[in-house]
């Protein structure tokens, strides 16, 4: 009997029907406290989620490795996800005509403002070089983030997670933080948004408002271009 | 629905292959995205399109898809906290300052460029 249940207990810790099932409970339970209540900035579903579900892989002693290559299921769709990104973007296509050059000119500012800040940051606040280095890429998409950061000799894994983090910042506090500043125009709103908290900022913008989440898909890809081609220069010079 | 995400996938491998062909230090499903809104604008796609309905669908569920990496915090508790003050600051006020540059640099030269016209 005892074996029977050790045996059991190995497969549902190593079985994606298993973590596919808690990743989407943690996120049904995150939309719930969002719509309950009332979409508060903090019940943000990733980070519900993300909180449940460490919670639980952490007391039932699950390794994150097994937990990670149980869910690439999930994490699949995050390629065609940001592919579909082109449908908002489509529909305010209009919308463009005239601000090519401020996005452009925008979005370049803002990468090389997230790099040079938090690499400047790390350095005089204590942390050591490998740290600047895993955080230098974290205004990028997720799966840019931890290629880039390979290549600027970070830590990818960790560089995961601070760009997730930043991600949450945005979904979280992003309009807040843009409204306190004074930016009404809702395209300037959604490549800043885009520009500094990616998917997870887009996300939020989607919710806020159409034209905002289509700027801040298009923000995000340009930001990932620019900080791909500038962020080895502006590390090799800082650091 | 399949359809739809058959689409999706089309453009994104595409935008692979062309990213590896090139060497290019874009990301692959950012080359699909350009690649798709080119294609819906030449089609002139309404919202009953397959892909459109797909790329909905998928894009209310966006957070969802973060979730796997996210959980990976739990294996850098440790770091998080024996360097959290670099971590949390440098992180919040390079947001901060990234959020209100991108921001201010946009309203400035739309005015500017709204001036010119």
């Amino acid at each position: 009997m005892t074996e029977a249940w050790s045996e059991t207990w190995t497969w549902l810790t190593h079985s994606p029907l298993f973590f596919v099932l808690l990743t989407l409970a943690g996120y049904r339970l995150g939309r719930e406290l969002n719509e309950r209540t009332g979409g508060h900035a903090l019940a943000q579903p990733v980070l519900v989620a993300i909180v449940v579900v460490g919670a639980a892989i952490s007391l039932l002693d699950v390794d994150y490795d097994d937990y990670r290559a149980g869910t690439e299921l999930i994490a699949f769709w995050l390629g065609p996800a940001t592919v579909a990104l082109a449908v908002p973007l489509h529909r305010q296509a209009e919308r463009l005509r005239g601000f090519v050059v401020p996005m452009l000119v925008a979005v370049t500012v803002g990468a090389v403002v997230s790099v040079t800040t938090v690499v400047l940051l790390v350095r005089a606040l204590g942390g050591d070089e490998l740290l600047a280095r895993t955080m230098a890429s974290k205004a990028t998409t997720t799966p840019v983030s931890i290629a880039l950061t390979e290549t600027l000799d970070g830590l990818p894994p960790l560089a995961a997670v601070v760009t997730i983090l930043a991600g949450i910042l945005g979904a979280v506090a992003g309009p807040a933080a843009l409204t306190l500043l004074r930016v009404s125009d809702r395209r300037a709103r959604g490549l800043a948004l885009g520009a500094v908290s990616h998917g997870i900022g887009t996300s939020r913008a989607l919710v806020e408002d159409p034209t905002e989440g289509a700027f801040a898909g298009l923000s995000m890809g340009l930001t990932a271009l620019a900080t791909s081609l500038l962020a080895p220069l502006l590390v090799a010079s800082l650091l | 629905m399949i359809s739809g995400l058959t689409w999706l996938l089309a453009c994104q491998l595409v935008g692979e292959v062309l990213v590896r062909l090139t060497d290019a230090p874009v990301p692959g499903p950012v080359v699909g995205m350009v690649l798709l809104f080119v294609l819906l604008q030449v089609r002139r796609s309404g919202d009953d399109a397959t892909v459109v309905r797909a790329a909905d669908g998928l894009l209310r569920h966006l957070q969802l898809l973060f979730v796997p990496a996210g959980v990976g915090v739990v294996v850098y508790l440790g770091t998080l906290r024996d360097q959290a003050l670099p971590i949390a600051v440098a992180l919040l006020l390079s947001w901060l300052v990234g959020l209100a540059a991108v921001a201010g640099v946009t309203v400035a030269l739309e005015r500017l460029v709204g001036r010119g016209r």
